[in-house]
């Protein structure tokens, strides 16, 4: 029982938890600074990404895919930035623009490939595939100690560690800088703080958590991930550092509950098959949120918004 | 006849008196004039009104001084040399509905953000920073809410918070953006008091103001615009009935005037 | 070509001609239907419902298989998307009234979570036994193959009943959009407006996720919107643009599909929007990109120059090394001062600047100082206006004459 749970379940729980704290650390920013939705847009280009990746590459393999993907983000993030600034469109109409745009165009150079891998890549950088993601060398607790048990765990866990670590450090780091630009970006600006890098800085560190995190929980499901958490953190406290602190245990508690009830749930019911995990992790998380609007200490607002 | 601002008195502030000086500063919004080759220049240790009907410019001044604004001309002095590099000298005070103020924070936590620039990105905030901005609250009488959630402070106590912010910047020169703005009358009083201490020691104050039946008690030094210079200098001599038509024209309602031109008569005879 | 230019005079078979139709229809729904949600700032809610339909489409397959019937019959699923969608756009409505979260967060949770739930019954679906061959997938990025007749009469009806529904609820719907505040005067009930755009625009994006996928329906929703905007500044001439802009996508959307197999039709539409976006933005006049480039290199040319010559007209020397180039190329002033033209235009800016003294007073209420120092006055004042102002200042009652000339 142990051991099935080391070989099917850690992993996926690991990488489903680091991957919710990845997103879930900038969200609490975009949040407060009314860009909640860039994760949205960002999520929407992975697709074209993958597959620009492919037709240049010509083959299906991780690098290139996560490079395509993370390209494709910083291109989207600089359209966005440019639409909004040239056209002087509303933030989320010129987001709605150039992710669609992107996708479509993503959608139409899939169709011209007859690869069904590739067809198959972009189900899972969508949907996710978490419950691939096993530990078959596993034999028990102790394998965590044995350098060839661990060295097939799969290489997701070891990508994603690194991202969540660099936000976390990134984050601690630059926290004073990131806190006082989210609140007053112009008083910022005068006490010598370079606001609109901070500003670009953050919307990059979301885009490598989204890519990040999309090839094992699907790219679409990652917004929930910036969102939620964050979102019903920002109703069980009033100050900024214990909201992302309840974030990160949002997230956590999602990936847990997520990944449990998907792929035992069913079998309680009388099903035979598991249902998809990272979309139970999405509903899970919508479903802690639900219950913060409902009963969070903190739920009701208290100053007047900005003008 | 001679030009408008001829009978201002910049001539009269040399560089060692001048705090702020402005030369030809124009912004524009788009094809819009915000502001038009506005001239000023504000004296060291004192008190100067910027004021100005609705539209005038007078936020967008401020703005553009601070480098948040980008100006299409004009040159910006403090104390004589280019502003660049000499921003530090400047603590400014937003309008206060500039921000969010559901955001989660405390107004510690506010005032600390004015000895950012002083601990650095990594400093720890000691408690000689603590007591540095317990002091700041101390001095606008808020050191009792130090505590307070930002969002539950009344309009007045919010203005006095963002005032301590920028006394914990400890500068030369403080811009205050309609500081008296929807606040209630003990806080204008305690704002004011603030100010006038400041100016005690020789740092010099510049606000965009408002309401003109103050400008005579509060201020020494008034400038008027509306979009380009109206009229400049102290107050004795400048914040007369007449700049007060050329700068407001018809927007001055016929009454407010009346009321003003009292005001203006009794204190100078 | 030959089948394009049949496909284009709707001759190459009924099926196509019936999916151009549709498409077309679609794209006018959309356009028109965007717009009172782009001007309304929540172009992005689109994207919410768009999610939000996703897990309607698998519990109405659910039931619709558990009955008996064939789990695939497009009404009962399109039923089932618009009844989540619903769902999702109430709790849009619900979060940000009730909570202190902002209206975007409530967007991006509903979307997020309600495409995972989608997803996880996509998930049961697959190990029904009559799901393996669901189709369920056209939903996610639209019928790249061909479209069944039943699936085209759906689109076309239902394009041309929410175009009869924008038609009809259009004058609230413009309202609204073009100034809030006044429909509240007005006494219109604005949450039940924005109730009933969402409505319409829920409409469209159930009845165009089978043709284009429920992520590019939202591009047909947002894009023309946006693009329409280059082109006018009036709120109901921007919603007409929208739909003709949307229904031209739609058509050739339609037409290169049909003649070109491997071209799906729904990305293909939603590019041809993006185009016709891309050309807006650079080339509209007044509100494109060029436009507005040389617009504001007239207006910083124009500033320097009046602000460069007031300066010398006063005896001060001109600091900005731009407006000193300025002066010397376009002939104002000579390495010895000004010239003759420069003289000449001196002397009309120092009319100008007392026209624009006396305008404020004789004409208070007119908004105009914002075009100070760009525009001589002129060039905003009517004829009359002008002689009138001329005249107010030759009088004694104008005692703020700052120049002589």
């Amino acid at each position: 029982m142990i051991t099935e749970f080391i070989q099917f379940s850690l992993t996926p729980i690991l990488i489903g938890i680091l991957a919710g704290i990845s997103c879930a650390i900038p969200g609490n920013f975009l949040i407060l600074k009314s860009q909640a939705l860039i994760g949205d847009a960002i999520s929407h280009v992975v697709l074209p990404g993958i597959v620009v990746a492919f037709i240049f590459t010509g083959v299906i393999s991780t690098i290139p895919m996560l490079l395509g993907a993370a390209g494709a983000a910083i291109v989207a993030v600089l359209l966005i930035e440019i639409i909004k600034r040239l056209g002087k469109i509303e933030p989320g109409a010129a987001m709605g623009v150039v992710f669609t745009g992107m996708f479509a165009f993503g959608v139409l150079i899939l169709e011209q490939t007859d690869t069904s891998k590739v067809h198959l890549d972009v189900e899972h950088a969508l949907m996710g595939n978490l419950e691939s993601l096993i530990w078959l060398k596993a034999e028990g607790w102790e394998s965590l100690f044995d350098r060839d048990a661990l060295s097939t765990l799969p290489d997701e866990l070891f990508r994603i560690t690194l991202v969540c670590g660099l936000i976390l450090f990134l984050t601690l780091i630059f926290w004073r800088w990131l806190k006082i630009v989210t609140f007053d970006e112009e008083y910022a600006k005068t006490i010598g703080i370079r606001s609109s890098l901070i500003s670009f800085s953050l919307v990059i560190i979301t885009a490598i958590a989204a890519v990040a995190a999309f090839e094992s929980v699907g790219s679409i499901i990652v917004i929930a991930m910036f969102i939620c958490p964050p979102a019903a953190a920002r109703l069980m406290t009033n100050k900024l550092s214990t909201q992302v602190i309840w974030s990160i245990f949002f997230a956590t508690l999602s990936a847990i509950f997520g990944y449990i009830i998907a792929g035992y749930g069913p079998h309680w019911f009388g099903g035979e098959n598991a249902v998809s995990a990272a979309g139970m992790i999405a509903v899970f998380s919508g479903i802690i949120l639900m219950l913060t609007c409902l009963y969070g200490p903190y739920r009701e607002s208290v100053g007047q918004k900005k003008v | 006849m001679s030009s408008m601002s001829d009978n201002t008195n910049t001539s009269k502030i040399t560089p060692p008196n001048s705090a702020l000086e402005i030369q030809g500063l124009t912004v524009s919004y788009g094809d819009k004039t915000a502001i038009f080759s506005v001239d000023a220049n504000f004296p060291k240790a004192s008190m100067s009104a910027i004021i100005g009907p609705n539209g005038a410019g007078k936020s967008t001044l401020l703005k553009s001084v601070i480098g948040v604004q980008p100006k299409l001309s004009g040159q910006i002095n403090i104390f004589g040399n280019p502003i660049k590099n000499n921003l530090k000298k400047i603590a400014y005070v937003p309008q206060r509905v500039s921000v969010d103020w559901d955001f989660p924070t405390n107004v510690m936590d506010v005032v600390q953000m004015g000895l950012y620039r002083q601990v650095g990105l990594l400093g720890r905030m000691r408690g000689k920073q603590t007591s540095i901005a317990m002091e700041c609250l101390d001095r606008v009488g808020m050191a009792d809410l130090w505590q307070q959630q930002i969002g539950q402070l009344s309009g007045g106590q919010q203005q006095r918070v963002f005032l301590a912010r920028a006394l914990a910047q400890d500068a030369e020169i403080y811009l205050l953006d309609e500081p008296f703005s929807g606040v209630d009358a003990a806080t204008e009083r305690a704002i004011i008091d603030v100010l006038k201490s400041l100016k005690s020691k020789n740092k010099s104050v510049i606000a965009v103001h408002h309401d003109l039946a103050t400008v005579r008690d509060y201020f020494d030094y008034v400038l008027m615009i509306n979009i380009k210079n109206i009229a400049e200098g102290l107050i004795n001599e400048t914040f007369t009935n007449e700049n007060l038509q050329s700068t407001y024209g018809g927007k001055l309602e016929l009454a407010h005037a009346e009321e003003l031109s009292v005001s203006i008569d009794r204190t100078t005879t | 070509m030959n089948t394009f230019v049949q496909a284009m005079l709707f001759q190459a078979g009924y099926n196509v001609a019936l999916v151009t139709i549709g498409a077309i229809l679609l794209g006018v729904a959309a356009g028109s239907a965007g717009t009172f949600l782009f001007l309304r700032k929540r172009a992005l809610v689109s994207d919410a419902i768009a999610h939000a339909t996703l897990p309607g489409v698998g519990i109405a397959f659910i039931i619709m298989t558990w009955l008996g019937g064939d789990g695939r019959s497009i009404l009962g699923l399109l039923c089932g998307s618009a009844i989540t969608a619903l769902v999702g756009l109430i709790i849009i409505e619900w979060i940000p009234r009730r909570t202190r979260l902002p209206e975007d967060a409530a967007i991006g949770s509903v979307l997020g979570v309600f495409f995972g739930a989608g997803i996880v019954l996509l998930t049961v679906i697959q190990t029904m036994s009559s799901g393996r061959q669901a189709g369920l997938e056209s939903f996610l990025l639209g019928s790249t193959a061909g479209m069944l007749f039943e699936d085209a009469v759906v689109i076309a009806i239902g394009g041309f009943l929410s175009i009869l529904g924008i038609w009809i609820a259009r004058r609230p719907l413009t309202i609204v959009a073009f100034d809030k505040d006044y429909a509240i005067s007005m006494g219109y009930d604005i949450r039940k407006i924005d109730l009933l755009m969402m409505g319409l625009v829920l409409g469209v994006t159930v009845i165009g996720m089978k043709l284009v996928g429920l992520i590019l329906i939202v591009a047909m929703l947002i894009i023309p919107a946006v693009t329409a905007r280059f082109w006018s500044n009036r709120t109901d001439e921007v919603v007409i643009i929208a739909g003709f802009l949307g229904g031209l996508s739609g058509y050739m959307g339609a037409i290169l599909s049909a003649s070109a197999p491997s071209l799906p039709t729904g990305p293909i539409i939603v590019l041809i929007a993006i185009l016709l976006f891309i050309v807006s933005l650079f080339l509209a006049p007044n509100r494109g990109v060029f436009s507005i480039f040389m617009q504001y290199r007239k207006t910083k040319s124009n500033i320097h120059r009046r602000q460069g010559l007031l300066t010398i007209a006063k005896g001060k020397d001109v600091v900005s090394p731009f407006t000193k180039k300025l002066l010397l190329n376009e002939g104002l002033q000579g390495l010895d001062g000004l010239t003759s033209k420069g003289k000449e235009l001196i002397t009309k800016i120092h009319i100008d600047e007392n026209r624009w003294i006396a305008a404020k007073e004789i004409y208070p209420d007119k908004d105009m100082s914002k075009n100070y120092g760009i525009k001589f006055i002129e060039e905003i004042l009517t004829m009359d206006e002008l002689t009138n102002l001329d005249q107010y200042i030759k009088s004694q009652k104008f005692k703020s004459r700052s120049y002589d000339y």
